[in-house]
């Protein structure tokens, strides 16, 4: 778990001013003047509501994971994807709209002050990673993977690699339908990076990667999931441990603690299994923390064996 | 955001009578129970000393994991969830969360269950342990105290067995009413909470009163299902969740109507109604209170506005100025004074 946790701001909520909002590729990235919620870690996420919280028909916050945040300016970014009619609603705001934000919210990555970082993004689960390479110490060089399904659903490619350059790191591409960068998924390049099967086409240096590797990923469930097992092999393959942070993507009520809709089975440093937040034990959970085996696409079922477990398993 | 609830220009207390006398509450807004954990993470996005009390998420006897994943829909207006009573058990409320609350300055109310009677009075007998005569805690019932009541939650509709939600039979309600009752302190109301779920709520109202309720709290959730079109399946892990939220407020104001109107004609015992269900403003709680309910708790609302209990009651104390009335007291059934004089026309 994050160490820094303990000095994070504490969240406010907010009318924030849209200050500059731009579509790019399939996204919407929008930029809020929110001094009080901009104290922020990579990692930690917003909680915006649709509408106006006393009037508007959608009750419920939408999260997103923060694309960068500002405490000089007072801002926050974020990178919107329109699922159903809230994120919608949200990607329509223009310059000048007033939006109310709860944040920074959750916790954030522990980032490594020295050795290697691998950055792992799935869609706009590279939203926060451009920030994140340029927020670590100057002894870590930071390397990117950056996958979505295709090329439109890529997020921010130009911004990560150009940060990640500045460590000393580079860039891979992946896409599942072959339309930019190399044809496949992130784990693909992942696995090459963290010395697992042959190098990659993209020039990625197989087997090069230290001692000390840390990874964090942003994504999908499924992806995340993935991400855990590939760098749990290549660990075991190359007998060099890697540490995975994922930053998990729950459906939330309220971001802040007191719905227990985003909950997941979590096993503690006691070794047993409860069902934390991700929004406050979260969104950032060591990934071989994460009870993987009970996480499934669409939700997460309760391990027979966690805290409080009705007899015989799930309820 | 501005708290104004420290300046409200008129008299919000509430006053409840346990068997050992009364009990003021100094706000008629409360948060409601599964919507405000206990009450910790909602501190600093308003002033929880400030309101009538926070009401705790229910307390059972064990830890409990709750249910699987999705547990949550949105709804128009609305929302349906389907947490299954997650929680860190008596004990660890008792050790952690309410003297957190205690420190803070806080009045809680403490809601609590039971898969059976038996769990029910280890729940209220172990809050009564915890609360009588500790330093920390206060003396319960009293300004100094904590525990400003219990609230009995016999409606919860997220409980495998349906046969286990106790306030669908006026029976086992009154069952589970009288033995918390009788394990609570006699210086602690007891508040029934009852679910809308029912044929004859007025039916229900009379047999907790009968048992010993010090009040009642209406309403819990409604039992709705929500599907995906997309998938063809359930949202909800578990097919069923409760609703709530402003999508079943005139649900609420007809439940609390019909019991303040059975009270008015004398069917039932005169006792004070807290009134829960999709209340976001002000003015929602004003329906709330002019049907009859003499405090109002604000719950699915604060997942999306956090600050909500405090802004609520700052804005039910305007308007109880507004109405030209110094308590907010004077106005609560007020909507029946009008049916009665045809001022309704």
């Amino acid at each position: 778990m994050t160490t820094a946790a303990a000095t994070d701001a504490a969240p406010a909520q907010v009318r924030a001013r849209v200050v500059a909002a731009a579509d790019t590729g399939v996204y919407r990235h929008l930029v809020l003047a929110a001094p009080a919620a901009s104290r922020a870690r990579p990692g930690q996420f917003v909680a915006v509501a649709v509408g106006d919280p006393t009037t508007s028909s959608m009750l419920l916050r939408r999260a997103f994971s923060l694309h960068r945040a500002d405490p000089v300016a007072g801002t926050v970014e974020v990178v919107v994807a329109a699922h159903g009619a809230g994120t919608a609603w949200v990607c329509e705001r223009q310059v000048g709209d007033e939006v109310d934000v709860v944040g920074p919210l959750g916790t954030g990555f522990d980032l490594p002050a020295s050795g290697r970082l691998v950055l792992v993004g799935g869609g706009y689960g590279s939203a926060p990673f451009a920030w994140t390479a340029a927020s670590v110490g100057p002894g870590v060089v930071v390397d990117a993977v950056v996958g979505a399904g295709d090329e439109a659903r890529l997020c921010d490619v130009d911004g990560i690699r150009a940060a990640v350059q500045a460590t000393g790191g580079q860039a891979y591409v992946t896409t599942v339908d072959g339309s930019a960068g190399r044809q496949g998924r992130v784990t693909d390049a992942l696995a090459d990076l963290l010395g697992e099967g042959p190098p990659g086409p993209a020039g990625s240096e197989g087997g090069t990667v230290a001692t000390g590797t840390v990874v964090a990923a942003c994504g999908p469930m499924a992806m995340l999931a993935a991400v855990a097992a590939t760098a749990s092999r290549a660990g075991q393959t190359t007998g060099r441990p890697v540490g995975v942070q994922v930053a998990v993507e729950e459906a939330m009520a309220c971001g802040i603690g007191i719905c227990m809709t985003c909950v997941l089975p979590v096993r503690g440093t006691d070794g047993r299994t409860r069902m934390l937040r991700s929004c406050t034990d979260g969104p950032v959970l060591d990934a071989d923390r994460v009870r993987w085996d009970c996480v499934g696409a669409h939700g997460a079922s309760v391990p027979a064996d966690a805290v409080g477990a009705p007899e015989g398993g799930a309820a | 955001m501005t708290d104004a609830t420290t300046t409200a220009p008129v008299d919000l207390s509430v006053r409840l009578v346990a068997p050992a006398g009364p009990v003021d509450l100094t706000g008629a807004v409360l948060t409601a129970s599964g919507c405000a954990a206990a009450g910790r993470e909602l501190d600093g996005y308003l002033d929880l000393a400030a309101l009538g009390g926070v009401v705790t998420k229910t307390i059972m006897r064990d830890p409990r994991s709750g249910r699987p994943t999705p547990r949550m829909a949105e709804t128009p207006s609305g929302m349906l969830n389907s947490i299954g009573l997650q929680g860190p058990g008596v004990e660890s409320f008792l050790a952690t969360d309410l003297p957190w609350l205690a420190r803070r300055g806080a009045r809680a109310v403490v809601s609590v269950a039971g898969e059976d009677v038996g769990e029910f009075v280890e729940v209220a007998t172990a809050v009564r342990r915890a609360t009588s005569g500790t330093d920390d805690l206060g003396s319960p019932g009293t300004d100094g105290g904590v525990l400003a009541a219990v609230e009995v939650n016999i409606s919860c509709p997220n409980v495998a067995n349906r046969g286990l939600v106790f306030a669908c039979d006026p029976g086992t309600a009154a069952d589970v009413v009288s033995a918390v009752r009788a394990a609570t302190d006699p210086r602690v109301p007891v508040l029934a909470k009852l679910s809308p779920d029912v044929t004859d709520i007025v039916a229900i109202a009379a047999s907790v009163l009968a048992a010993g309720a010090d009040g009642l709290v209406m309403v819990n959730t409604l039992l709705g299902v929500a599907i995906d079109v997309d998938r063809g399946t359930p949202v909800l892990s578990r097919v069923t969740g409760g609703l709530s939220g402003p999508a079943i407020r005139p649900v609420a104001v007809r439940c609390i109507w019909q019991v303040h109107a059975a009270m008015r004609a004398g069917l039932l015992p005169t006792a004070p109604i807290v009134g829960v269900g999709g209340v976001r403003t002000g003015r929602d709680a004003a329906e709330l209170v002019l049907a009859g309910a003499a405090a109002v708790q604000v719950g699915t609302v604060t997942f999306g506005d956090p600050s909500a209990p405090g802004r609520v009651q700052a804005e039910l104390g305007r308007w109880v100025g507004d109405r030209g009335a110094s308590s907010l007291s004077q106005l609560v059934g007020g909507a029946h004074d009008a049916v009665r004089t045809g001022g309704h026309a």
